[in-house]
């Protein structure tokens, strides 16, 4: 299955990729199309090379064969920001200043980055925190730091690499109502790794399902649930239950395959 | 037994409370006395020995030719002070420490941390560090004595390679160990090359930097005293050979106290600029 042509341009285009490690196939023939303003899940075992694919989506590795292909931003505005798993935030320096680093680093205006700054750093709740460092912090105010850090960078896709797997499930909960909420204000192109089923049928929009390795595409998915969404009112609604329970079908094959 | 009557009396003089509050309060003062007494013997030994010595001179236990009294070492330093001649040497020297270190270390940091970002700078310039830094950095006195006179030149040279070593190592190793998660975020957010390295490489190796730079301190004093006792005619140094050569034994133990005095002002000053300059490291 691929996904459906629809009438927005596709912000992001992956061509028959193909990322070989030596004798490992890490990500084998994987084609999607997302289209603009679509929060685009990736569910799959752990090494089916989902993070591969996002690390090549970020220029961060490079292809064996096949495109990759992020829509041109508009002038003077990135392509792409990155949300990290894990602690990914300067310990060196302050809120404010890791939630400035991608607009320091394209030198936007002093001005530019003073209102986007503070204007995100209101969003996730942080401006109280703003002169602090990362360690007086806990894990899910650091993983705020580096999403508002991303949003500030005010790019053109977003690409999250299971920015929430390390957090405890409660942390994680309130971070995902968190991320609906601010990605409702301007439904940036979103691409989402996750391990985890509920947390891609919570978020996402459309969902692929890889194959335990070599990752391959088994199946892509509309949710089809109406936003805005509530994380918690979520987990009562039929349908939820349904849709991960489609998936854990499809899944369930594939990470008992990984485990051998 | 005292910590204990003195806790007794430091309560009572308060307006009593209660009982239970009390006994805590003599709990803390107990413990913070313990502390007290601690404090109190690490400054009573040294000012026991000398005591000791002084006594030990006055009463001709021991030759004061080679070990004066304090007390005239005391009264020397005075008069030394007074003249201006040890604060003289001590500006001098410590103005030659101080150009050695800029000259030693800023290139230091520079190629340490090109060494831990790039490959290739690492296999060309780790064989040239790993063969001439275990040379005795004094043993290259008459060279460096050749090649820069007997001016300022050799001896801010000196003090520069003493430094140059340890923090040209420590930085980097400082590199090596930070997280390559941080060099991701600077890749993925089009960080250019002067910008990883100011943004990144440089904070993130600053903890091993400044311990390269406390190790360094040690090594200045070790070289500049050397330097200055064959080749110069001012400095710290010069001071305590010039002393010995004419027999000014309470000049030189002067020398001494000053050295050491430096010493200790300077890992103080240091340990306060460490911990200014990595305030963000949970455990400084």
């Amino acid at each position: 299955m691929t996904a459906a042509q629809g009438k927005r341009p596709a912000k992001i285009r992956i061509k028959h990729l193909i990322k070989r490690f030596q004798s490992l196939i890490a990500v084998d023939d994987v084609s999607i199309d997302i289209e603009e303003g679509t929060f685009f899940a990736i569910v799959g075992p752990s090494g089916c090379g989902k993070t591969t694919m996002l690390r090549i989506l970020g220029g961060l590795e490079t292809v064996t064969s096949g495109e990759v292909e992020i829509a041109q931003p508009k002038p003077g505005r990135p392509q792409y920001s990155m949300i990290f798993q894990g602690d990914s935030i300067f310990p060196w320096m302050t809120v404010w200043d890791n939630a400035a680093y991608g607009l320091r680093m394209r030198k936007a205006p002093a001005d530019e980055i003073k209102a986007s700054v503070s204007m995100w750093l209101d969003r996730t709740g942080l401006t109280r925190f703003a002169k602090l460092y990362p360690h007086q912090l806990s894990g899910g105010m650091r993983q705020r730091v580096s999403i508002a850090r991303a949003f500030a960078n005010d790019p053109e896709v977003l690409l999250m690499d299971e920015p929430f797997s390390a957090l405890d499930e409660q942390n994680r909960t309130i971070l995902q109502q968190e991320l609906l909420r601010i990605w409702e204000v301007d439904k940036k192109t979103v691409l989402f790794i996750t391990h985890s089923v509920d947390e891609a049928v919570t978020l996402a929009d459309k969902i692929m399902v890889m194959t335990a390795s070599p990752g391959r595409t088994k199946m892509i998915i509309d949710v089809g649930l109406e936003r805005p969404r509530n994380v918690l009112e979520l987990r009562n609604d039929p349908r939820y239950g349904r849709i991960v329970y489609g998936i854990w079908e499809h899944l369930k094959d594939e990470v008992e395959r990984a485990r051998v | 037994m005292t910590g204990q009557d003195r806790a007794i009396a430091t309560s009572a003089e308060r307006p009593a409370a209660s009982n239970a509050a009390e006994v805590v309060d003599v709990g803390e003062t107990l413990r913070l006395s313990a502390r007290r007494r601690e404090r109190l013997m690490s400054i009573g030994s040294p000012l026991g020995l000398l005591l000791a010595w002084e006594l030990a001179a006055r009463f001709g236990f021991i030759d004061v030719r080679f070990f004066p009294a304090p007390s005239t070492i005391i009264g020397v330093l005075i008069e030394l002070t007074r003249s201006g001649e040890l604060i003289e040497h001590v500006a001098i020297s410590l103005q030659r420490i101080a150009f050695g270190f800029l000259l030693g270390g800023i290139p230091a940091v520079i190629i340490g941390i090109s060494m831990g970002i790039s490959r290739p700078m690492r296999a060309l310039i780790d064989p040239l560090i790993s063969a001439t830094f275990p040379i005795p950095k004094s043993a290259l006195l008459p060279f460096i004595l050749l090649i820069f006179g007997l001016g300022e030149m050799s001896k801010v040279v000196m003090v520069a390679i003493g430094v140059f070593f340890p923090i040209a190592i420590n930085a980097t190793a400082g590199v090596l160990q930070i997280n390559p998660i941080y060099l991701d975020v600077g890749k993925s957010f089009k960080a250019s090359k002067w910008d990883t390295f100011r943004t990144i490489a440089l904070p993130g190796a600053l903890p091993f930097i400044m311990t390269g730079v406390k190790l360094s301190a040690g090594i200045a004093l070790i070289l500049i005293a050397v330097t200055e006792m064959v080749g110069a005619k001012s400095g710290i140094g010069y001071m305590i050979w010039s002393a010995w050569e004419i027999f000014a034994v309470p000049k030189m133990y002067v020398g001494l106290f000053t050295i050491a005095l430096i010493g200790f002002a300077v890992t103080f000053l240091l340990r306060e600029v460490e911990r200014w300059v990595i305030r963000w490291k949970p455990d400084v």
